[in-house]
This record gives C-alpha cells, sequence and structure tokens, in this order.
C-alpha cells in the first residue's frame, strides 16, 4: 500500500451504474473531485443524486466500474478485496443509524474500531483508549451502556467515538445528523470538526441537513450524477 | 464469563455477547443441545448395554475355540453341532480339551411375572470351562435338577436373592420340573433373556427335551498353553467341514455376536438411528438459532466489514457460538442423561453406564456437530453487504 498524499481522495472521469440491461441506470456522470486533507467537506444534494454513491465508492463499499477513484494514494479501479479491506481499516465511518452492536456495551462498540486491527492479549490498552474517546465525546458516565439505554444523541456520539478511535485518515459519515435535534447535530460535527483539526482528519459528510454547514470548508452539491455546484464558505 | 473468554481470545467474545443478549433465546439453544445430547446418550447407552449384555454372556465361559453351525450368528441362534467334531478336534495335539455347551430358554413364571432365563447346559465335571466366578458355585449342578441362578434376573427380588445358598435353596417350576437353586451369580438382564441360568448338561436335557445329548448348540475347545489359536482355527478348518460349522476364536465369536446384533438385528438398528437422528436434531437446532442470530445482526455484521473486519473474523464468531452452545448443552445434557439411566437401569434391569468414553465420545461429537450447524450458517454471512448501510 502506498503512503497517502495529501489530498487523501483525488476522483477523476468517475462513472457509475446500477442494473443490468435494459434496467441498467447510471447514477454518476464524469464526477471529478479532489479532497484536502484534514477539511470538512460536505456533499448535499436531493436524494438520488448520487452523492451516497460517491461515498461508497470512495470508502471501497462499492466496485469501481469506470473512471479513477484514488484513495489514500491507493487506486481503487480494480483493486484486491485484501486491499479495500486494509484501506477501510484507515477510515472511519459513521452512519445514519448508528449501526451500533445491540449486543455490546458503548465500550465494547468502540473497542470494535481498534480490535479491527487483530487480537492482542493487552485488551486493557483497547480498553483505555476507548474510555479516553468515550469522554472525549462526553459519555464518561455512560461507558457500560448498552445501545437500548442511550438516546439517539448519545448513540450517535458512540459511533463518532468508533469512527475516531483508531485515528482514522479519513471519516466518511452519511446523515450523521438526520435522527439528532438541531443542538446534538450541531455538537456531533462540531466534535467532528474539533477532533478533526486535533488529528489532521479528514472528513465527508452527506447531508440534507442545512443547519450544520456553517461548519464545513467545502459544500458540494451532486444533481443527477453530476457536481452542478463546489463552494467553499 | 466476559472477561474470561476475553483473555482466552485475545478480543472481545461478540459471540457470546451475542448469545447472552438474549437470555430466553440462549436458554432454548441451551436446552435444545441439552436435548440432543441426551437422545443420543440414551441411546448409546441402550447400544451399550446391549453390548455389554451380549458380551456377559462370553464372559462367564473360559474357552480359546467355539465351534458353531453356520448359523449361529449369537450365543443363542443358529442349529445344533455334533458332538463328533469335538472328538475330531481333540486329535489334534494343541487342543487339550473340549467341551459341549447347550443353550435354551425357559421359561419361569416368577412372582413379578413371565421371566425367560437364558439357560447354560454345561457339564458340571468341566469347571475349566466356566469363569472362577461361576465355577466355584456350579459344584451341586451334579445333582439333577438343581440350578444356578442369575440374582439379578428380573423376577427374583434381590431379598430372594440375598437368602439362597445350599442349606436354604430356592425352588421353582420351570418346563413341568421343580428345579432347585442351589447358589447365585451376579449376571443382569439383557435384550434376549431375562437373565441367566446354569444347569448340569443333564437337566438340560430334560428341560429341553427334544434335545439330543449328542448335539449341542456350541462346542468349547482349549488349546495348549504354547499353542496359537489362531493357528489351530486354521488347522480344524482343514479337517472339520468348514461348509457345515463355523471354527472360531471364543473372542471372535463375541466380538461377530456384537457386530451381528449391532448391524443386522432391528434392535441394534433402532439404537443406532437413534444415535444419527439426536445427532441430526443438534445441528437443525443450532443450525436454526446460529442462521437466526447471523439475520439478525447482518446490519451489524455489515457495519464491522464497512470497519475492516474481515471474513475469517465473522467466520470466528459463528463458531465461536457454536462451542459456547455446545458446551454450556453438554452440562445439563449429561446430567439429566446420568439420572436418566439410572432409571432406566433400574426399571429395565439393563446394564446402562455413563463412561468416560461414551461422555468424551458425545462432548467432541457435539462440538463437531455444531461446528458443522456454523458452517452451513455461515452462508448467510455473504448477505451483509457494507454498500448497504448507505
Amino acid at each position: 500500500m502506498k503512503n497517502p498524499l495529501s489530498s487523501p481522495v483525488v476522483i477523476k472521469n468517475l462513472n457509475h451504474w446500477f442494473g443490468s440491461g435494459e434496467a441498467r441506470k447510471q447514477a454518476l456522470y464524469d464526477v471529478d473531485l479532489t479532497i484536502e486533507k484534514g477539511s470538512i467537506t460536505v456533499l448535499m444534494g436531493p436524494s438520488g443524486s448520487g452523492k451516497t454513491t460517491v461515498l461508497t465508492l470512495m470508502g471501497c463499499l462499492r466496485d469501481v466500474q469506470d473512471g479513477s477513484v484514488e484513495l489514500l494514494g491507493n487506486e481503487l479501479h480494480g483493486s484486491s478485496e485484501n486491499l479495500n479491506v486494509a484501506l477501510r481499516r484507515k477510515i472511519g465511518f459513521i452512519f445514519q443509524a448508528h449501526n451500533l452492536h445491540k449486543s455490546l456495551t458503548a465500550t465494547q462498540n468502540v473497542m470494535m474500531g481498534l480490535q479491527v486491527h487483530g487480537q492482542t492479549r493487552n485488551q486493557k490498552a483497547y480498553l483505555e483508549a476507548a474510555h479516553h474517546m468515550l469522554k472525549l465525546v462526553g459519555l464518561g458516565d455512560r461507558m457500560d451502556y448498552l445501545p437500548e439505554n442511550l438516546s439517539g444523541g448519545q448513540k450517535q456520539r458512540v459511533a463518532v467515538a468508533r469512527a475516531l478511535v483508531d485515528n482514522p485518515e479519513i471519516v466518511f459519515a452519511d446523515e450523521p445528523t438526520a435522527a439528532l435535534d438541531k443542538e446534538s447535530g450541531l455538537n456531533v460535527v462540531q466534535m467532528l470538526k474539533d477532533l478533526g483539526k486535533q488529528r489532521g482528519t479528514t472528513t465527508i459528510l452527506v447531508t440534507h441537513d442545512d443547519r450544520i454547514l456553517g461548519l464545513a470548508d467545502r459544500i458540494i452539491t451532486l444533481e443527477d450524477g453530476r457536481i452542478v455546484k463546489d463552494i467553499r464558505p | 464469563m466476559t472477561a474470561f473468554l476475553q483473555s482466552i481470545m485475545g478480543r472481545l467474545p461478540i459471540g457470546w455477547l451475542q448469545l447472552s443478549y438474549s437470555k430466553t433465546r440462549l436458554a432454548a439453544a441451551i436446552a435444545g443441545v441439552s436435548f440432543a445430547n441426551i437422545l443420543v446418550f440414551v441411546q448409546l447407552g441402550l447400544l451399550g448395554s446391549m453390548n455389554a449384555s451380549i458380551i456377559k454372556s462370553y464372559n462367564v465361559f473360559d474357552a480359546d475355540i467355539m465351534i458353531s453351525a453356520t448359523d449361529a450368528n449369537t450365543m443363542t441362534e443358529g442349529g445344533n453341532v455334533a458332538r463328533q467334531w469335538m472328538f475330531q478336534a481333540l486329535s489334534f495335539d494343541e487342543v487339550i480339551s473340549g467341551a459341549p455347551l447347550f443353550v435354551g430358554i425357559a421359561m419361569w413364571s416368577s412372582p413379578t411375572g413371565d421371566t425367560a432365563l437364558q439357560t447354560f447346559g454345561v457339564d458340571p465335571i468341566r469347571v475349566d470351562f466356566l469363569a472362577p466366578s461361576i465355577a466355584k458355585t456350579v459344584t451341586n449342578l451334579t445333582l439333577l435338577d438343581t440350578a444356578v441362578m442369575d440374582r439379578k434376573a428380573r423376577g427374583l427380588t434381590p431379598e430372594v436373592a440375598a437368602g439362597i445358598r445350599p442349606h436354604s435353596p430356592y425352588r421353582f417350576e420351570t418346563a413341568g420340573r421343580t428345579l432347585t437353586v442351589t447358589q447365585t451369580f451376579e449376571g443382569g438382564a439383557g435384550f434376549a433373556a431375562d437373565g441367566y441360568m446354569f444347569v448340569s448338561d443333564q437337566t438340560f436335557l430334560r428341560l429341553f427335551g427334544k434335545r439330543k445329548s449328542g448335539a449341542p448348540n456350541h462346542i468349547l475347545l482349549k488349546v495348549a498353553p504354547n499353542a496359537s489359536v489362531a493357528e489351530v482355527v486354521t488347522k480344524l478348518k482343514t479337517v472339520l467341514p468348514v461348509d457345515q460349522l463355523r471354527i472360531r476364536s471364543f473372542m471372535d465369536a463375541a466380538r461377530e455376536d456384537q457386530k451381528y446384533q449391532m448391524t443386522q438385528k432391528p434392535v441394534g438398528l433402532i439404537f443406532g438411528f437413534g444415535v444419527v437422528i439426536g445427532v441430526l436434531v443438534g445441528i437443525v437446532i443450532v443450525y436454526q438459532v446460529l442462521s437466526t442470530d447471523v439475520a439478525d445482526h447482518l446490519s451489524e455484521y455489515a457495519t464491522f466489514k464497512a470497519m475492516g473486519y474481515g471474513q475469517s473474523f465473522f467466520l470466528s464468531v459463528v463458531f465461536e457460538e457454536a462451542i459456547i452452545l455446545a458446551v454450556l448443552g453438554f452440562g445439563p445434557g449429561i446430567l439429566i442423561s446420568m439420572a436418566m439411566y439410572k432409571f432406566l437401569a433400574a426399571m429395565t434391569f439393563l446394564p446402562l453406564q455413563m463412561t468416560i468414553a461414551t461422555a468424551l465420545m458425545v462432548f467432541f461429537g457435539t462440538l463437531a456437530a455444531c461446528s458443522i450447524s456454523g458452517a452451513i450458517a455461515t452462508r448467510r454471512l455473504v448477505g451483509a453487504d457494507p454498500a448497504d448501510l448507505f
């Protein structure tokens, strides 16, 4: 695997289709995009505009069909599953629905972000890192709670802690504030911004939420699979 | 438990945490594995008791070679053998002695109901063909209509059996004759009869009027101490008519009897089939539990995939669950089975015993069956596509 470059994501002439035969539908048209290291980039656009498709392609969750996607210096077009898995370990994912493991406590969910690097007899180090991260996101008093005993905002903060605990080089977040009230939503994005600044983490956010745009370094709007607006507030 | 598993696995015990999250489902899964264990244990116990009872009818004798009719698949089945072959066998230097053995089933209307006694008619003078524990009891058999009875036979109460002595004999009627029991030995009920009885060959011929003294069921032979039993058997086969006779070492006869009853007789087949059914029930139950568990956690597994967890991690979680279910289900399974063994042994007088070999075999069989279930359940993991999370 190559060393990450100063632009963690470089997309060139990216096209993508869903379906096959007559039902085949193009979702992305010649998308070009370069993301700067350490920035918060927001992808906006109506439903079906292709923003989530771009996110999943950048996150090694779909195969690149046409064009080029370079993630942390590695070409994803034709990449092996092993490379995809290795790259995913350098990414922090935050999902709209939290996707916390319901059988695991907040601490254990965060530990899963570290354990991805393999088994270790020194579980104490993972435990301490998870506790530290949960305290950073303001959940020092909820560390042993199961997700079912946490509020929506608290769950999302656990998801943020899980995504950031391993110091990822890049964070992909899909509608991270959709289930939160305005204050909680701003808190989560502010947290991403603060932690990103402290650690140099690049964040790419897909959202419909206008309330958080003030915190973005760059806002990209997609429509019908094309970038129609790219502004830096 | 979580900390213990975490320390030995070097990772969070996701499988255990998933299983223990739903206590009801965990209890049902453990009950299912235990149930399958009980099924297998009971069937194996019955199979084992059948084997033990077959061997028991051989262990009361001390012989090197047994000559039987060609259709004598078991100790009690088959036609008769002409006694002349014993004399011919004795013409070999290596064969030092021979004795005819008569076998029949005597019906006794015992105080608790009809009792079938597997009756051995032996020459009471030739005690060298009997196991030492039996040999010392048969001295009185030279008296006509005298018997040595199995004190563990169904129908003979322990109190009555304990009181039987040469000076305080027990008398009962069978085949229109009154037999006097002067001694007892420890036998036990089996699948062919409710117990054993020894009488002299002369008493036997009176009990079974159609039998002839020149046609016993089997001929027992002893070979010289320095002779090879296998070689003598080979030699005998060159002289005696092998188309009319089965000439085998006594140990081979016992093994072939066991094998025949296990693989050819309905009872053996039924018990064997019961073991297979128990294993299949266990596999289906554990598969159902694991498969449902995988389906329930598909989105969480997809999340882990997105985070960079590889396929081996998911396989290890499913196998972790399978092994935990096998271990937790085995404990109650073996305890309940041991209680059932006691109950069945008391009810049937069959020699049901939990041996370490059986326990280990079922334990490792449970691990294997649960692993097979886990392997099948992992097919559902392919449905965990992280792209679906967005």
